[in-house]
């Protein structure tokens, strides 16, 4: 994919109140590639991911896509101004757990509504491109529904659609399968497969093991706000040395053997 | 009951009726449009504003709105603010009813969830555009049962316009009575005005939220 970001992140530090919610975080996410970010309930790992996109304000560290400082003016420096950030979120896409589309709009609506109002697109180009987008994820016959009216799984695609139509060069899904119920999570797996082949750097913060295993080019773990380990799926999650993801592997093959 | 005494005055109640609905309708409207002005202030806007926002709410809503007309009306001369009954009585309403309203926006507000305006942000639309594409149709969505509540309220404190000597409704049935001393018609009167009002209200509101809400509403 041309121009795919890469994001760097060095020693970052965050807080939730008195909480300390990720320690000295440091991260190479390789652009093209995803990374999956695993670990324990409350490890910090929505916070990571919700630092990259400056969604969450991280204290210190640094965290930089492709080179670019996201957040502040320079290290340890000023709030970056509004537009800037602006500027930057619009080539990270983001996919949520609760899939946050917009109830009052139509499928279609949900997709060219960031095309229009931050892209600045006539409305029919938005549209031929949010129609395109759709298409991409299989629901070309679902473009006049609002979301009240799609599963799952379908609501999931939208807005999977939505960011991609505004052709990110990143992106971030934060257990974008965990609120689907299980027949529905293959469906959207399969179009963030076809995303990786197609060379999108993707963070994917997930508890579908087979998906670290087999589409990740590398997984991180985490725990208690500390990134614990980062290497190639196999590593992490068929040889584990560390005594931390060793237990957390082996309380969730525990929850999933029956 | 002497009927021939409400042909006398129709028009004369008629009037007054037409009076209270323009008093109402304008006083919805403006103390709305007041009211969503200072929740988003509230919402947007410093801390020590929303403080000064705070202390407004309060002091409004803890005073009767009668307290209030008077002290706008008569006191208002005092320091030159001197105004006509109704325009008074206009802008007694609007600052009566902000408050109620605010509040009324405020937490329809925060229902909405913070992760269909976070899917926007992330998206890098601007604040100004949030407000208007998802926090403004989806916080008025939820609001419009309680609006519509409050707008029928209103409809009822209108009736204190009568005592700085607004020609509404309750004014026109007061002189009425004193004429003919025909209490019970008059009252009767004003009675069946008032439910008329306040039944089409409440219908229109209830058409209009069925509108609103249909795409809303999970499919079960
Ligand atoms: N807005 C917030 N205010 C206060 N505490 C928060 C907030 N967001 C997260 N936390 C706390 O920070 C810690 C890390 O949260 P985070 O959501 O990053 O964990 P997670 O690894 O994504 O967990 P999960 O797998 O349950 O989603 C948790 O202990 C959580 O309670
Ligand atoms: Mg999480």
């Amino acid at each position: 994919m041309p121009g795919a970001s890469s994001v760097e992140i060095r020693k970052v530090n965050k807080h939730h109140g008195q909480f300390h919610a990720l320690k000295d975080v440091d991260l190479d996410i390789l652009p093209g590639k995803v990374t999956c970010l695993i670990g324990p309930s409350g490890s910090g790992k929505s916070t990571l991911l919700r630092c990259i996109n400056f969604l969450d304000e991280y204290e210190s560290g640094e965290i930089r896509i492709d080179g670019q400082l996201i957040g502040y003016q320079s290290p340890g420096g000023a709030r970056m101004p509004g537009r800037t950030l602006r500027e930057i979120r619009r080539s990270i896409g983001m996919v949520f757990q609760q899939f946050n589309l917009w109830p009052h709009m139509t499928a279609l609506g949900n997709v060219t509504e960031g095309l229009i109002r931050v892209r600045g697109l006539p409305k029919t180009e938005a549209e031929r491109r949010a129609r395109e987008a759709l298409e991409k994820v299989g629901l070309s016959d679902k473009m006049a529904s609002h979301p009240s009216r799609l599963s799952g799984g379908q609501q999931q695609r939208v807005a999977i659609a939505r960011t991609l139509a505004m052709e990110p060069r990143l992106m971030l899904f934060d257990e974008p399968t965990s609120a689907l119920d299980p027949e529905l999570v293959g469906e959207v797996l399969n179009v963030m497969k076809t995303l990786a082949t197609e060379g999108m750097t993707m963070v994917v913060v997930t508890h579908e093991m087979g998906f670290a295993a087999h589409v990740a080019d590398q997984v991180a773990f985490m725990e208690k706000g500390e990134l614990v380990s980062v290497d190639v799926p196999d590593k992490i999650l068929h040889n584990p040395q560390d005594s931390r993801i060793k237990a957390f592997l082996r309380t969730y093959h525990e929850r999933n053997s029956f | 009951m002497d009927w021939t005494i409400l042909q006398q005055y129709g028009p004369l109640l008629l009037s007054g009726f037409g009076t209270t609905i323009l008093c109402w309708a304008l006083g919805t409207v403006f103390s709305m449009v007041l009211g969503l002005l200072i929740a988003l202030l509230q919402r947007y806007g410093p801390r020590p504003l929303g403080w000064v926002i705070q202390a407004y709410i309060e002091i409004i809503r803890g005073t009767p709105f009668l307290v209030q007309l008077f002290v706008l009306y008569y006191g208002g001369p005092l320091i030159g603010l001197r105004l006509d009954a109704l325009p008074a009585g206009l802008l007694g309403l609007t600052i009566y009813g902000s408050p109620y309203f605010a509040e009324i926006f405020r937490s329809a507000f925060n229902a909405v969830p913070l992760g269909q305006i976070e899917a926007a942000r992330a998206i890098g639309m601007s604040e100004l555009s949030i407000i208007r594409r998802i926090l403004l149709p989806l916080g008025l969505v939820s609001a419009l049962p309680a609006l519509v509540n409050f707008s029928i309220i209103l409809t009822k404190e209108t009736v204190i316009l009568s005592i700085i000597t607004v020609p509404e409704l309750t004014y026109q049935t007061q002189r009425m009575s004193t004429e003919t001393f025909r209490y019970i018609e008059a009252n009767l009167a004003l009675a069946l005005f008032f439910w008329a009002l306040v039944e089409t209200i409440s219908r229109v509101g209830r058409k209009l939220e069925k509108r609103v809400t249909r795409h809303l509403i999970e499919r079960t």
